[in-house]
């Protein structure tokens, strides 16, 4: 497949409460094998999914938060996190994990992969999409 | 056009499959191509043979079967949320050891990977559904 589209999925959902979230990232992984030009979206209830700190012994589900560290070694490095659904739930940045990937062209430097965007700036980014997966 | 259709709600509860149904044959009708139907989440369940509606009530499996067969529609439930629901073909009891098979006819079970290269191959990704 030579062409390649502009994908991104949107998390609009809180983990563990539905199954949203983790098929959503079983796609996010299989799908950067197809070498597309991959975005991830966190807004609405979807910020949580990268809260730091997550343990979910107390209600028996696999903790799959760790995963979203990962990300950056299958080279998806454009996380945009929406700045009013952070701050309509109380959250800053620095609740959420830290992640990064390591940039090949300039020494494998290791830069930030979250972007804060403002729920315009994030609706534009839609618009400049090929395909929109929506969870 | 050429169009994949993602179904992400199993049948009944909510009407999303009954929808994606109709604009799958709508679009059909109207000359359009669909490259596949891609069934994920509870979706996957649009794929039991073994659902038995009341008699005045439309058999959704059924109708999706014969608009498959029909117009030769590839039709893929996703393997891992499959799995997780217990939908299954020949191929996954074998592998996974089951005593049971309860995929209908015209469905097929594979990866995930068939969802993104839907993407990638159509016009448009049309989804229905959470």
């Amino acid at each position: 497949m030579s062409d390649t589209k502009k994908f991104m999925y949107i998390n609009r959902k809180a983990p563990y409460g539905t199954i949203y979230a983790w098929e959503s990232l079983e796609v996010v992984l299989i799908g950067a094998a197809f070498e597309q030009d991959v975005s991830l979206a966190f807004l609405d209830d979807g910020v949580f999914q990268l809260t730091r700190g997550q343990d979910t012994r107390g209600i028996g589900m696999k903790n799959f938060s760790p995963t979203y560290a990962a990300l950056g070694d299958y080279e998806i490095n454009k996380i945009y996190v929406e700045k009013e659904s952070l701050e309509e739930r109380g959250l800053t940045l620095d609740d959420l994990q830290h992640l990064v990937w390591e940039d090949e062209d300039e020494d494998y430097a290791e830069k930030d992969s979250i972007r804060l965007v403002s729920r315009t700036e994030l609706g534009d980014l839609m618009a400049e999409q090929d395909v929109l997966f929506n969870f | 056009m050429k169009l994949t259709i993602q179904v992400n709600e199993g049948p009944y509860q909510h009407q999303s499959s009954d929808t994606a149904y109709f604009f799958t044959k709508a679009a059909i009708e109207k000359g359009h191509e669909v490259f596949r139907v891609f069934f994920y989440h509870d979706g996957v369940n649009n794929g039991t043979r073994l659902t038995t509606p009341p008699q005045d009530d439309r058999n959704i499996v059924k109708r999706w079967t014969e608009l498959a067969q029909e117009h030769n529609i590839d039709m893929v439930l996703c393997v891992a949320a499959a799995q997780r629901r217990g939908l299954v073909d020949e191929g996954e009891a074998q592998r996974n050891g089951k005593d049971a098979t309860n995929i209908a006819p015209g469905f097929r079970i594979s990866g995930l990977g068939q969802l993104v290269e839907g993407g990638i191959q159509s016009d448009r990704l049309v989804v229905f559904g959470d």
